[in-house]
């Protein structure tokens, strides 16, 4: 047995994630993945049932597992119980522990994800918050974004939102305690280890020493023709 | 019909009936402040319930998790450590306001289920790393399946109903429901995942019609990892999309979901398709309102649609408060905490507000 497929077992998600696959493809013909790109769930699950060592790393240096949305509309349809989501979860997690991320545009948009969402969580304790959602990088939001962001401070309270207040409330401001033990559990359960890990590859790989300018690379490159 | 309720039977979910710790949202305190306000006051006021708003919460990191930047063990422990908030405060009936958060809690219960040595993982590292403790929640529910729960009390209480005041008839409703509520783990959901019924329960209770379309189900297209970088957006819009054209024959009054990621997706990315495009997806071009559960609730129930915060929304819901018969007053709109009047948000090129 190879040792990419075994570091694959080693995630304590696979023996919920793959029993046996008949290659059906319902996983397939509900993907919303698979509706936008060239993806099948159904290879990449079969990939990893025939334990080919070297089709294995290709697909940890592909630009394919990073197509998922993770909706898991896969999961309720498999008539053998897989979870081909799952199994792509661990691709990727594996991709990043190797550094093969680097290879693939869309993995190295991890890069981006980290600065955006893991930062964003261990700085304010939220996923997403409006102060860092600018209109600028999101023109999708709308005017009405737009004219929200603008003037939060004096309408949020309208509906009943804490903005940066203190007490409980929708947008108040996280307390420093709180702040420090998401960061320690971060520390200790490998969370800032992976952002580091994914900055440190990044950086290496484009030769860009500049958050600011990898990230606008990384956010914004799309060459993808599938 | 005896068969017929006992077979229903099986579709059922437990949801707890009172003393619920309450967990934020970080996509709808960013997006839709009011409808969390909007829920508690239907919890306290309407029906009389105990629930508890604390403020050292914080994210459950799902977004992160599943854009795979955040490792299973990190959201795990974030994930005690709310547990551990909740068992601090006396309360065991855990209510997660967001579908994502509840798609990752349903997972690291069913995780510790599974894999005990887990749970015992999970308890030492947040017992090293803060010197809490915790204890599993008796039971787990979505808002939304807390109002459909209790959706013929507050039916007693509503001042309107889901009828168009203009023809008589129901108005028609498209219900979404977020792929995480029933798709990862069927038996959590109210309908499970083949006969959702969480929204249109409400809906029927209610007064209105439910739109059966074909891409009923498809996902919104959110992504998580599709959306948060802007070179994959792409994905996200394309099958919002596909959704729009599937309910477009069917001419649907509004479109009500339970998940925060769907209600933001499928109202903004009417705007996209229609300021790249030049499509909407009504007659007049004003495209397809999108509530909130509590929206809609407070709606009927005759809650201000300016406190409720529908402004907020890129497409703008004056037409459906008109087909519903509710009073606004347009000058409220755009008005800050004080009163003052704010200039209005720009109008987009394509899509009428």
């Amino acid at each position: 047995m190879g040792n990419l497929y075994n570091l694959l077992t080693q995630d304590v998600r696979f023996e919920e994630a793959l029993n046996s696959c008949m290659n059906c493809g319902i996983c397939t013909a509900v993907c919303p993945a698979a509706e936008f790109y060239n993806y099948d769930p159904r290879k990449i699950v079969d990939t990893i049932q025939r334990r080919n060592e070297d089709e294995i790393e290709a697909l940890l240096r592909s630009e394919t597992i990073w197509y998922c949305g993770q909706c898991l509309s896969c999961k309720t349809r498999c008539p053998r119980g897989n979870t081909p989501a799952v199994l792509i979860a661990i691709l990727r997690s594996v991709s990043q522990k190797m550094g093969y991320f680097t290879e693939s545009e869309k993995g190295l948009q991890q890069f981006a994800i980290s600065k955006k969402i893991a930062q964003t969580i261990l700085d304010t304790g939220y996923c997403v918050h409006p102060d860092t959602m600018s209109y600028e990088q999101h023109p999708e939001q709308g005017p009405v974004w737009k004219w929200y962001t603008k003037y939060i401070e004096e309408i949020a309270p309208r509906f009943g939102a804490n903005y940066h207040g203190e007490g409980p409330g929708a947008l108040r401001n996280i307390r420093k305690e709180t702040l420090e033990e998401i960061n320690k559990i971060f520390e200790a359960t490998g969370g800032k280890e992976l952002m580091r890990k994914v900055e440190t590859g990044a950086k290496n790989k484009t030769n860009i020493r500049n958050d600011e300018d990898l990230l606008n690379l990384v956010y914004n490159r799309n060459t993808s023709k599938e | 019909m005896t068969t017929k309720k006992h077979y229903w039977n099986e579709y059922q979910k437990e949801i707890a009936g009172d003393k619920y710790f309450y967990e934020r949202s970080c996509i709808r305190q960013t997006f839709f402040p009011g409808s969390e306000t909007a829920f508690l006051r239907i919890l306290k006021e309407e029906l009389g319930k105990n629930i508890l708003d604390v403020e050292n919460q914080h994210t459950c990191t799902g977004i992160g998790f599943y854009s795979d930047i955040v490792p299973l063990e990190t959201t795990m422990t974030i994930v005690a450590r709310l547990f551990s908030l909740m068992t601090e405060a006396g309360y065991e009936n855990y209510v997660p306001s967001c579908v994502t958060s509840f798609g990752v809690f349903s997972e690291i219960v069913d995780l510790w289920e599974h894999q005990p040595d887990m749970l015992e993982k999970a308890r030492n590292i947040l017992l090293e790393t803060t010197g809490r403790t915790f204890e599993l929640p008796k039971n787990i529910a979505h808002p939304s399946d807390i109002i459909y729960k209790f959706r013929e009390e507050l039916k007693e209480k509503m001042r309107y109903r889901l009828v168009n005041r203009f023809t008589g008839k129901p108005l028609k409703v498209v219900e979404h429901i977020g792929c995480h509520y029933a798709k990862i783990f069927p038996d959590k959901g109210v309908g499970k995942a083949e006969f959702p019924h969480v929204l249109a329960g409400m809906i029927e209770s209610w007064g209105g019609e439910v739109v059966d379309y074909p891409e009923r189900r498809h996902c919104c297209g959110f992504g998580f990892r599709q959306y948060v970088v802007r070179a994959n957006r792409g994905y996200s819009v394309a099958n919002s999309k596909k959704k729009f054209e599937s309910m477009q024959p069917y001419e649907p009054d509004f479109i009500v979901t339970n998940c925060p990621g769907c209600t933001m997706f499928m109202d903004k990315w009417q705007y996209t398709i229609a300021e790249m495009e030049h499509k909407t997806y009504d007659k007049k071009g004003y495209g397809i309102p999108v509530l909130t559960y509590e929206e809609m609730a407070g709606l009927l129930l005759g809650y201000d649609p300016w406190e409720l915060g529908l402004q907020l929304h890129q497409v703008q819901s004056e037409r459906l408060l008109d087909k519903l018969g509710i009073h606004y007053d347009p000058n409220e709109k755009y008005k800050s905490v004080s009163g003052r009047i704010l200039p209005n948000p720009e109008k987009p090129q394509y899509l009428r507000v």
